[in-house]
């Protein structure tokens, strides 16, 4: 498999990723947007480490090419994390406004 | 057409065709379960690149615990009628508009590039539990230390923000 291949479905998802961010109001929909972005790049981080674990210099390494998937173990970590932090947001905002359209989040400007 | 084809096809369809389907669904509940089918896409790409560890990974942290933490507020919240207003159809477009092209000019970057880079697939050991475990006790201890600490704020964070006052 060539790397193009792999490169173009990473941009193809995360492109689908940010169109949903801007087309979208309802803030749980925004945020699984965001999460669909994140995956994009993790596949985008393994297909990397597999492609490099073809060069000849990766063999000097003591890590061997298992960097990038340590790199998204760490990512999917932190993603974790954030999507209760988030989640936790979203309820307090439907807890005051009745609605988790974001537009109503314009109210934190005065 | 080797299989490695075939199955890198058909999961690269089902990822994106079920991320514009998670996007064109009225129902928060049917986006929900969409995004699941588009982990279970990656997962299974991550299985034809011979990455193991993060396949299960990734079915075990986002479809078995992160989706169901959305799946669990959905439902609190009680929206899983189709509730949302309609929005403004002229920036509906404007948005689809910059993110193709935004898709465009990342294309046209990367199929301007010649060379072949070939990757290793269904073989190499690099991601298997037991490398990836060496490596990650042996050469990255204290980021996974810190990410302990990570959770523990977290976890407080949800706990403090979402206490009612």
């Amino acid at each position: 498999m060539d790397i193009k291949a792999y490169i173009t479905l990473a941009m193809v998802l995360f492109c689908t990723g940010i169109v949903g961010v801007l087309i979208r109001r309802n803030a749980i929909i925004i945020f699984m947007c965001i999460e669909l972005m994140l995956n994009s790049v993790n596949l985008l981080l393994v297909a990397f480490s597999k492609m490099h674990a073809l060069s000849p210099a990766v063999k000097a390494s003591p890590t061997y090419a298992a960097d990038a998937q340590i790199f998204v173990f760490f990512i999917m970590v932190v993603a974790a994390a954030e999507v209760s932090v988030g989640l936790a947001i979203i309820v307090m905002l439907y807890r005051h406004t009745k609605s988790i359209d974001i537009n109503f989040l314009n109210r934190l400007k005065n | 057409m080797s299989i490695i084809t075939i199955l890198f096809y058909f999961l690269s369809f089902l990822a994106v065709g079920s991320a514009i389907m998670m996007l064109l669904s009225r129902n928060p509940i049917h986006s929900i379960l969409w995004l699941i089918v588009i982990f279970f896409a990656i997962s299974g790409h991550y299985i034809l690149m011979n990455a193991q560890f993060l396949a299960i990974v990734n079915i075990i942290v986002y479809a078995g615990a992160i989706m169901v933490l959305f799946l669990f507020v959905v439902m609190l919240m009680n929206l899983n009628a189709e509730t949302e207003p309609v929005k403004n159809h002229r920036l509906q477009l404007i948005g689809v508009i910059s993110g193709g092209l935004l898709l465009l000019v990342l294309l046209s970057a990367v199929m301007k590039t010649q060379t072949m880079l070939p990757m290793e697939m269904k073989t190499g050991t690099e991601g298997l539990i037991e490398n990836l475990g060496k490596t990650l006790f042996t050469y990255y201890v204290v980021p996974f230390e810190l990410s302990s600490v990570l959770f523990l704020s977290a976890m407080v964070g949800a706990v403090v923000i979402s206490k009612k006052d």
